[in-house]
């Protein structure tokens, strides 16, 4: 085979493998939108970029802000949900240290997503009640739904 | 509400498309070596793209059936890697050496328990069970080459194999796989308390003491293989997935940093304290002095014949098959990325780098995706190990960090290696397949939207496993 041939061969196969690399690009790119769906006529980021006023209201605030205890050993305490989670339980590093004979050291965790909060049990022994249901994973969490662990009986407030 | 849960189709078509063009191009590769040498297309020619080509459209069909839903990048990506090393390992044989027919044999093997692993591990969350015997395990394959009776001995300045028969077996790359079980399972249920407890200093949250415990073994664990051992790569290795899982779990940077200094502080003492890393940076720093290429044992010979090569190879490369890559010293396993750069050149080696970025992406895309914890950190650990495995030995051949012995994921000469990554590939499209697979999204029950004025005394029975990804889906 002569030269040129081989030359154009060899050019070939380094565009065949960008080619490749392309496609693949290509066929991944749908994919990559994580979480929002284009809608038409909405601002682009570069758009809101140049023009912050065109930027769609932040999304409203959780709706609850406050954790009660209605029940047990530390009925009437308060206190203010912010955006981290919140561990329940016995052991000192709780966020909501419960004095309560019947609750395990780490017993369960509330945590915020998206614009609500969950109620997950942490493998407790005596189990977490979400509306007198025993929790079997996490569950969204309305407002003013009991949630019962060993005597405490806890509450989301707005 | 998310583009996530629209994406349901399988895209298993796509997947057939770049599956054919992938094998086009690596057996395209072995082709241009044939034509580039003015040999015919001999037999063995004939039957490494016949193998590729029948063991991939294999995986492709298992995947059909088994995992309807699993990223349809992955496998093209995987399967072009793996075909343009074969063509380089072929092409670096000499009449005296036969590690292309090796090479094709550990392929098959490799895609067949990629199957298996599709076709059984139907849910990924099982491997959740094993792991304490994960962690069992990595120890047990860590501390298995230096078992006297089974143990290789030291071949080229590691003591990382061991006899299997004839042939010689890498456990640590497997070990790379229970390790990154062990982590996920772990991380996934004491993240927590990792995560709520510890004391805070300025904007650094700081673990606890008894929570660095894990951290602690990891460390020890991963000096451990430096000193027994004598392999640098492994231990930046696993120590660095270690860091990149606890960072994901976490989400704290204040892991990340401690991690990275714990690893350099190791890297500095075991400098200081060992001869044969001493030498490796010595060869690193000062790899042009006469006296360090010249050197017999931990000289710069290797790496700077690596460099003159790529530097031979210029922009386009100087072809498949016209290049001598043969003059560096095992060109076919730890310096194959020298050989391509010769033979492919700049372009040719930019289009491996974006391959393994993107098989890292889809990795990080599937953990992204995954729906349980345990998922998502074995996905991003697996693909991390995997950039990072990259980053270790492209930066050791172009000089950017001294040269470790670990292999090029795919394309390196070595069955435990290659092995081990087909197994990963397969754990990753599994996950990717419980990722991407749609939620059931028929209403809630009426007993599974717990309300104010619902009373009822009835215990929770365990309700079908979509019920969680529906409350999540529908905040």
């Amino acid at each position: 085979m002569n030269e040129l041939t081989l030359t154009v061969l060899r050019l070939g196969f380094l565009v065949l493998m960008w080619v490749l690399v392309f496609s693949i690009v290509g066929a991944m790119r749908r994919d990559l939108l994580v979480g929002r769906r284009h809608k038409t006529g909405a601002p682009s980021a570069r758009e809101v970029r140049r023009n912050p006023s065109l930027a769609e209201p932040p999304p409203p605030r959780q709706q609850a802000h406050e954790l009660v205890v209605v029940e047990g050993p530390l009925a009437g305490a308060r206190m203010a949900l912010g955006e981290s989670p919140i561990l329940l339980g016995r052991a000192q590093e709780a966020t909501l240290v419960l004095e309560d004979d019947y609750a395990s050291g780490r017993h369960a965790r509330l945590f915020p997503q998206g614009s609500r909060w969950f109620i997950e049990d942490l493998g407790s022994t005596n189990g977490t009640y979400l509306a007198d249901r025993q929790l079997t994973r996490a569950q969204p969490v309305e407002l003013n739904v009991p949630i019962r662990i060993g005597k405490t009986v806890i509450e989301l407030r707005p | 509400m998310s583009a996530v849960d629209a994406a349901v189709r399988p895209r298993r078509n796509i997947e057939l498309v770049l599956l054919i063009l992938a094998l086009i191009v690596g057996c395209g590769a072995n082709a241009m070596t044939a034509i580039n040498e003015g040999t015919q297309l001999g037999s063995d020619f004939w039957m490494e793209t016949s193998i590729l080509a029948a063991a991939s459209l294999g995986l492709h069909i298992s995947l059909r059936f088994r995992a309807k839903y699993a990223d349809p990048l992955i496998l093209p990506i995987v399967v072009t890697l793996n075909g343009l090393g074969l063509a380089m390992i072929h092409r670096l044989d000499t009449p005296q050496s036969d590690y292309g027919n090796a090479q094709a044999r550990w392929t098959v093997v490799g895609m067949a328990l990629a199957a298996i692993v599709i076709w059984f591990l139907k849910d990924h969350r099982m491997l959740r069970r094993f792991t304490y015997i994960s962690l069992i395990l990595s120890a047990v394959l860590l501390v298995l080459p230096l078992v006297p009776g089974i143990t290789a001995g030291d071949i080229n300045g590691a003591q990382v194999w061991v006899k299997f028969g004839s042939s010689t077996f890498q456990p640590g790359e497997v070990a790379k796989i229970t390790i990154g079980i062990f982590f996920a399972g772990y991380l996934s249920t004491n993240r927590d308390l990792i995560l709520l407890a510890g004391r805070r200093i300025g904007k650094l949250q700081l673990p606890r003491f008894r929570d660095l415990g894990p951290m602690i073994i990891a460390w020890l664990a991963s000096i451990g293989i430096l000193i027994f051992q004598h392999d640098l790569g492994m231990s930046i290795l696993f120590f660095g997935i270690f860091i990149s899982m606890i960072y994901v779990a976490t989400s704290r940077a204040s892991w990340a940093i401690l991690g990275i200094l714990l690893m350099f502080a190791g890297a500095m003492a075991s400098s200081v304290i060992f001869p044969h890393i001493r030498l490796r940076i010595d060869g690193w720093l000062n790899a042009f002095d006469p006296n360090v290429f010249g050197r017999q044992y931990g000289g710069s010979y290797q790496i700077v014949q690596g460099l003159f090569g790529m530097a031979n190879g210029g922009l386009i490369g100087t072809g498949i098959g016209q290049g001598r890559p043969d003059l560096v010293p095992f060109a076919h396993s730890d310096m194959i990325i020298a050989a391509f750069g010769e033979e492919l050149g700049l372009v040719g080696l930019f289009a491996i780098v974006m391959l393994y970025a993107l098989l890292v992406t889809r990795g990080m895309r599937a953990a992204i995706g995954a729906r349980d914890a345990f998922g998502k950190l074995l996905a991003c650990g697996l693909s991390a190990g995997i950039g990072l495995q990259c980053f270790v030995v492209i930066g050791g051949v172009t000089r950017l960090i001294p040269l470790t012995g670990l292999t090029t994921p795919f394309l390196a000469a070595g069955g435990s290696s290659l092995l081990a990554n087909w197994i990963i590939t397969a754990l990753v499209l599994v996950i990717s397949n419980a990722a991407r697979r749609p939620v059931d999204t028929t209403p809630l029950a009426p007993d599974e939207a717990p309300t104010p004025e619902t009373s009822s005394s009835a215990w929770g029975t365990s309700a079908p496993e979509t019920a969680l990804t529906q409350a999540v889906k529908q905040q």
